[in-house]
């Protein structure tokens, strides 16, 4: 009897704990798994502390991460409250119904003329202009470099470098002046090269490097009203982009085709290479001495360069959205109110995280807040996109096949690029068929 | 007793049926109704993150997977990938079977090392894999070969550092070779099964009549093992015709360009990533029947094989 009493009691202790567990309130936020994530989980116990709702910050490792939430969103699953996603996913996850329409929403109840205007676009609207949003602005960011200062200022490298190629060794504020460098410090017999940057094949790798020199050359992807691309995209501009582009990957390491972020970090952190480009949220690896015992303090920062005809850089970064299939849809829009406020952006910038706020963003404590943070804050007016539409998914497809194809000679530039024309107008003609018939 | 009352209650065809439709319930519920659903999705335009409902569009998807010049030659470069992985694993597997197949020491602790590869995940192979092919002085494989590859008159013909992943002319090379070396154990163990199947007295009596090796190897080994080793190769056809990990971590999604671009990791991207359902589950039919009509052949051969031995 006595026994029976015992289970009896544990019985009930058990189902107690697990009704508990069920009311306890979680939000459960969805992200890649990086630096930025755990500042999240981090600053979110505040959030906690003043509402007591917990919030869970899930984070999956970027190769999967697109495949998993798309999978969630296809099986309609309510796992995810809130969804960080990046900008390209913001057409095809709106006209697919998966984010709620957040429009009435934030104009009720956020600032946005306090949000720095092209985040607002790139991470929040879609269709761009129609101010119709779907997402707040999370962690933006921007493609920017890393440079060894030791090298740089190296009184030796400098005079050489002068004597070669008739000006002072700088970080370098054109994409002429960045092959100069690359060339000048590629030594191979040292083990030695002058760049690291984007060329894999990988999810959106080519593209994302690439992209900010063709736009730089004087080329685009297209028209954005008539979506038309033949002419825009494979033009004498986009030509020589992608050739200067082939042309840096002599002054790379023999691996460079497969370089995506890790790759360039590593490159840069085991002294590899001079130069690396890299999205601004992966470099406090580069500046912390557990991770980069080479060159932790003698790492500079610079915006990625001008071209002959533009100055534009890859935004990176993402917004944060709210699934449609959340069964916490209020408490998300709580989160959001909160994540928004100007003291919570102030801490999110001192955990590392890239706010979207214009005052935090401008301010001097951001600026010094981090080596790389100014580097950061002037890329912000040259940021453009990939096409954030629907397609967007067909149209990445066709760049990094054509592109990979181009830079490792399968094809020749004007070959590569006139095979992405004429399969983005197919992608888009078909895309308008399909509205047209709907 | 309830127990016996239940057992009266239900007859022997009833008994049978309620340990079989688990099972059943199970294989409809998995297998045969999305079996049947892709195949009803592949006559339809539909996309399955979008909230549109399948429209029936006839044979269109099919027409358009046959007809793009891209996916023709996916099949080239799958078919190029299947004819190269699966003769080297023949060769290679039936050789270490060949060597197995006699009595010395630790030969058991041999085997089981070279069953190892085959035990361990594809992803896991590519990603260590990635390090050995690696082309910087981090490539184990460059590494050893590097005395060998600075030598005047070789340095000149392969230009080291070998670009083992990134140079289009090696990367399928490249692909096969870590495949080569995961699943040559299996044809390895599926042949030394054969082989030491094979009756002893055979060997003895060719021995009486001073049967050279070669005439041991050809007309005893040989077609004794034969039905084996074709069972073998159709399990490695199937599954190199649909290989997808070893290509989506080692070349980063078949590249470079599409140099390794499978029909599996093409149908991936089709399906995961562009979601374009129809289309896919076209694709995915048109590789089922290859893979059939494949098969069909193998088991005609291994028949007719059955019956001569």
């Amino acid at each position: 009897m006595r026994r029976l009493s015992i289970c009896f009691i544990l019985l009930m202790l058990i189902v107690t704990v697990g009704c508990g567990q069920k009311d306890e309130q979680t939000l459960t936020i969805v992200w890649a798994e990086w630096d930025p994530a755990n500042y999240l989980q981090e600053l979110s116990e505040d959030f906690t502390t003043e509402t007591g709702i917990a919030v869970d910050v899930v984070q999956v490792p970027w190769p999967t991460f697109q495949d998993k939430i798309d999978n969630s969103f296809v099986g309609k699953s309510e796992l995810y409250d809130i969804v960080i996603g990046d900008s390209q996913w913001l057409g095809r996850n709106s006209v697919g119904g998966h984010y709620i329409d957040l429009t009435e929403w934030i104009n009720e109840n956020i600032d946005v003329p306090a949000i720095y205007g092209p985040a607002m676009t790139a991470f929040a609207e879609y269709p761009k202009g129609s101010g119709k949003y779907w997402a707040l602005p999370a962690e933006v960011d921007a493609a920017g470099y890393v440079y060894r200062k030791d090298l740089f200022e190296d009184p030796d490298e400098m005079s050489a470098f002068q004597e070669k190629y008739g000006y002072a060794l700088a970080p370098p504020t054109t994409y002429a002046q960045l092959r100069d460098i690359a060339e000048f410090f590629t030594r191979p017999d040292d083990d030695l090269f002058g760049i690291a940057t984007w060329y894999s094949k990988e999810y959106d790798g080519i593209t994302m490097g690439f992209q900010q020199v063709m736009w730089s050359f004087g080329a685009s992807y297209g028209d954005t009203q008539t979506k038309k691309v033949d002419g825009y995209i494979n033009t004498e501009d986009a030509v020589k982009a992608l050739d200067y582009y082939r042309d840096l990957l002599k002054f790379a390491p023999p691996d460079a085709p497969n370089y995506y972020w890790t790759e360039t970090l590593d490159a840069y952190i085991t002294g590899k290479v001079a130069m690396a480009m890299n999205y601004f949220a992966f470099f406090p690896g580069v500046v912390d001495a557990d991770t980069n015992e080479i060159s932790h303090d003698k790492s500079g920062f610079f915006i990625a360069p001008k071209g002959p005809k533009g100055h534009y850089i890859s935004i990176g970064g993402q917004g944060m959205s709210i699934s449609s299939y959340s069964k916490n849809q209020d408490i998300a829009k709580q989160y959001l109110k909160w994540f928004m406020q100007k003291p919570v952006q102030e801490k999110w910038a001192k955990l590392g995280g890239f706010t979207p706020l214009k005052e935090v963003l401008e301010s001097d404590t951001f600026k010094k807040a981090t080596p790389y943070n100014e580097a950061f804050a002037a890329s912000f007016p040259y940021l453009r996109d990939f096409w954030a539409v629907p397609e967007y998914a067909q149209l990445l497809s066709a760049c990094q096949t054509n592109w990979s194809e181009a830079i490792t000679g399968i094809k020749e530039s004007k070959e590569a690029l006139d095979a992405i024309a004429q399969k983005h107008e197919e992608i888009f003609s078909e895309a308008m068929k399909d509205t047209a018939e709907e | 007793m309830q127990h016996n009352r239940f057992s009266r209650g239900m007859s022997d065809y009833q008994i049978k049926m309620a340990f079989i439709m688990p099972t059943m319930i199970l294989l409809i519920l998995m297998n045969i109704f999305p079996l049947l659903w892709s195949l009803y999705l592949s006559f339809h335009d539909y996309n399955a993150n979008m909230p549109k409902a399948p429209k029936y569009i006839g044979a269109k998807n099919y027409i358009d997977v046959l007809t793009d010049p891209d996916i023709w030659g996916y099949f080239r470069t799958t078919a190029y990938f299947v004819i190269l992985a699966v003769t080297a694993q023949f060769l290679i597997g039936f050789g270490l079977a060949l060597l197995l197949n006699r009595t010395f020491p630790a030969k058991g602790v041999v085997t089981t090392l070279l069953l190892l590869p085959m035990m361990l995940s594809p992803v896991v192979v590519a990603l260590f894999w990635r390090f050995i092919l690696a082309s910087d002085d981090g490539g184990l494989l460059n590494y050893l070969l590097s005395p060998l590859l600075n030598l005047p008159g070789i340095r000149a013909i392969f230009d080291p550092p070998i670009e083992w992943t990134t140079d289009p002319k090696i990367a399928m090379i490249s692909v096969v070779i870590v495949d080569t070396w995961m699943w040559s154990p299996f044809m390895m163990l599926i042949a030394l099964a054969g082989l030491s199947a094979i009756p002893k007295y055979l060997y003895e009596a060719a021995d009486v009549d001073r049967a050279s090796a070669w005439f041991k190897f050809r007309w005893i080994t040989l077609p004794l093992v034969s039905p084996l080793l074709l069972i073998a190769l159709l399990f490695r056809t199937m599954d190199a015709f649909k290989m997808f990990d070893i290509v989506y971590v080692l070349t980063r999604e078949g590249g470079p360009g599409t140099v390794t671009e499978t029909v599996s990791m093409n149908l991936y991207r089709l399906a995961f990533r562009n979601f374009d359902t129809g289309k896919a589950c076209a694709m995915a039919y048109i590789l089922l029947i290859i893979i059939v009509a494949l098969s069909n052949i193998y088991v005609k051969y291994l028949n007719r094989v059955k019956g001569e031995t």
